[in-house]
């Protein structure tokens, strides 16, 4: 799964970290870090953070869809 | 609980389109009609006393994101005027009468007006919507000068974006510090030097008295309780908002300063049963927090509204399966560069620990606690720190669990 942040609208609300702190968390210098490849599993998480942010600068890329039969 | 056919939700804007959202991220695929007062599609309000003042260019509506899946029906510039619970259904001012087995009531608050005598003349403004915040920003820049009455988080924004684009600011606050009543003392100190290093003129301690007009019938001055007054063209009320449940007069349901919820956001009828289908959410509703012992509150704040939107929802799609509501309170606020961040409830603190107080750096750092117990924490320039507390608060409230709160005294039954 690959998780972006548009760093340019990112404010440091910290929603995100508040939902995700698996995925997001902040450095010394007040800035947002984040595992741009979390696990699958992590999905559920990653997409209440991108639903949180207040603007709505994270992006999570859609599931890869089901492997045609 | 079996999932209900027709949702109506009322009020477009934060709560209720979070609780539109949820429905369709979940899969439901009933009809779904959305219904506002406000003939703007849903935009978010937070830019309004932010960049929508502060910057020079033209502002374009801050939309905010609409449900995915099946259409919702748009009921825009309608505005809901009655509610009947045994009926379940809401009338519209336009006469329409929308039958629900599920509704969300996420009508928001209004801006208190100013008690000062009479009606306020033109030039005196409040500030909570799209068109509100145009017509204050229209009379902002060098040159002009403006009076902000209220001197909480609002009202600071309101004096920062006004101050930034050359204004001459007076801001004028009852209590003897800005914030104080939410923050106290040591983080009022702390915003009132970052106004006045701003070159805001901070009065504190008076109220406001009445508005004084020119010739032309527009506002000259505002006058104030020790009987002096000081000249402005404009003047923006920011004493917070009045839950918008008018319209909910003769529901049966319990009033108090917002509708009176469960813990799993049901809206309670006079007798204290939830009313059937019936959820409400962000700052129409009043929510039971753990962390206030179980007292209901209204924080008005934005990841509040948002998460009680999808919390509402859930309820309504799962019944009591859907977990009570217990996301922390969350708060923000940019003032003259300092990020405000806060979690729980501040204002309940009976004590304020501060562990960093650098005002010219930008950092603040205070931590909340009543009778012993952590209730929330606000920072500024240390954002970092506060996914800690939150982690704290929530297993507080946990701990804490959520008692059924008593009616308090002075609820009504609408
Ligand atoms: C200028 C401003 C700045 C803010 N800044 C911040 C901030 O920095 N941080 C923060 O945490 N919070 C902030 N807030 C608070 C935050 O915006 C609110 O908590 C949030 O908007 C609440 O959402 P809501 O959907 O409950 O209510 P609202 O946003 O008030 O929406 C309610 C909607 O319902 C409509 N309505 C009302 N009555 C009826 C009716 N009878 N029928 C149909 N429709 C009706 C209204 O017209 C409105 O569109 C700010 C608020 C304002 C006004
Ligand atoms: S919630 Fe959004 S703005 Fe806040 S830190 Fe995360 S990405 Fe940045």
């Amino acid at each position: 799964m690959r998780v972006t942040v548009d760093m340019d609208l990112c404010q440091s609300h910290g929603q995100c970290v508040f939902a995700a702190p698996e995925i997001f968390a902040f450095d010394d210098e007040e800035n947002l870090v984040h595992q741009e490849h979390p696990d699958e599993a992590e999905r559920e998480q990653a997409e209440r953070a991108a639903a949180l942010c207040p603007v709505r600068a994270v992006t999570v890329a859609p599931a890869p869809s089901p492997a045609a039969p | 609980m079996r999932a209900p056919h027709r949702v109506v939700v009322v009020g477009a804007s934060l709560a209720g389109l979070s609780a539109a959202r949820t429905l369709r991220a979940e899969g439901w695929t009933g009809s779904l009609t959305v219904v506002g007062a406000e003939p703007h599609l849903p935009y978010d309000r937070p830019p309004l006393s932010k960049e929508v003042l502060a910057r020079e260019e033209e502002p374009e509506l801050p939309r905010l994101p609409l449900p995915a899946g099946p259409d919702a029906r748009w009921l825009l510039g309608r505005r809901a005027v009655r509610l009947d619970t045994s009926e379940r259904r809401v009338t519209l001012s336009d006469g329409t009468g929308l039958a629900y087995d599920g509704l969300v009531i996420a009508t928001g608050a209004h801006a208190r007006t100013p008690r000062a005598g009479g009606p306020a003349p033109p030039g005196v403004f409040t500030l909570r919507g799209w068109d509100d915040a145009l017509a204050v920003r229209a009379r902002l820049g060098a040159g002009r000068s403006l009076v902000v009455v209220g001197g909480g988080f609002l009202g600071s924004e309101i004096a920062a974006a006004a101050r930034a684009r050359g204004t001459a600011v007076t801001l004028v606050e009852a209590a003897e510090q800005p914030l104080t009543r939410a923050l106290g003392r040591v983080a009022g100190a702390y915003v009132a030097g970052l106004q006045e290093e701003a070159g805001i003129t901070v009065r504190t301690g008076t109220r406001v008295t009445g508005f004084r007009t020119a010739l032309g019938g527009g506002l000259c001055a505002v006058e104030l309780t020790n009987a002096s007054a000081v000249p402005a063209d404009t003047a923006v009320v920011a004493l917070g908002g009045v839950p918008a449940t008018d319209w909910l007069a003769g529901s049966g349901l319990l009033l108090d300063q917002g509708v009176c919820c469960d813990p799993f956001l049901r809206a309670l009828r006079g007798d204290g049963s939830p009313a059937p289908g019936v959820v409400a959410a962000g700052d129409a509703a009043k929510v039971p927090y753990a962390l206030a012992g179980g007292s209901r509150v209204t924080t008005g704040h934005w990841a509040d509204a948002l998460a009680q939107g999808a919390a509402a929802a859930s309820t309504l799609l799962h019944g009591e399966t859907a977990g009570p509501y217990d996301t922390v309170p969350s708060f923000w606020a940019d003032l003259h560069g300092a990020r405000f961040r806060s979690v729980g409830l501040p204002s309940l603190a009976d004590e304020a620990t501060v562990l960093e107080h650098d005002p010219a750096g930008r950092r603040l750092e205070i931590a909340y606690h009543h009778r012993g117990s952590p209730v929330g924490a606000l920072t500024a320039g240390r954002t970092s720190r506060l996914a800690a507390y939150r982690a704290e608060l929530a297993s507080a409230a946990r701990s804490a669990g959520v008692c059924a709160a008593a009616p308090s005294a002075g609820t009504r039954t609408g």
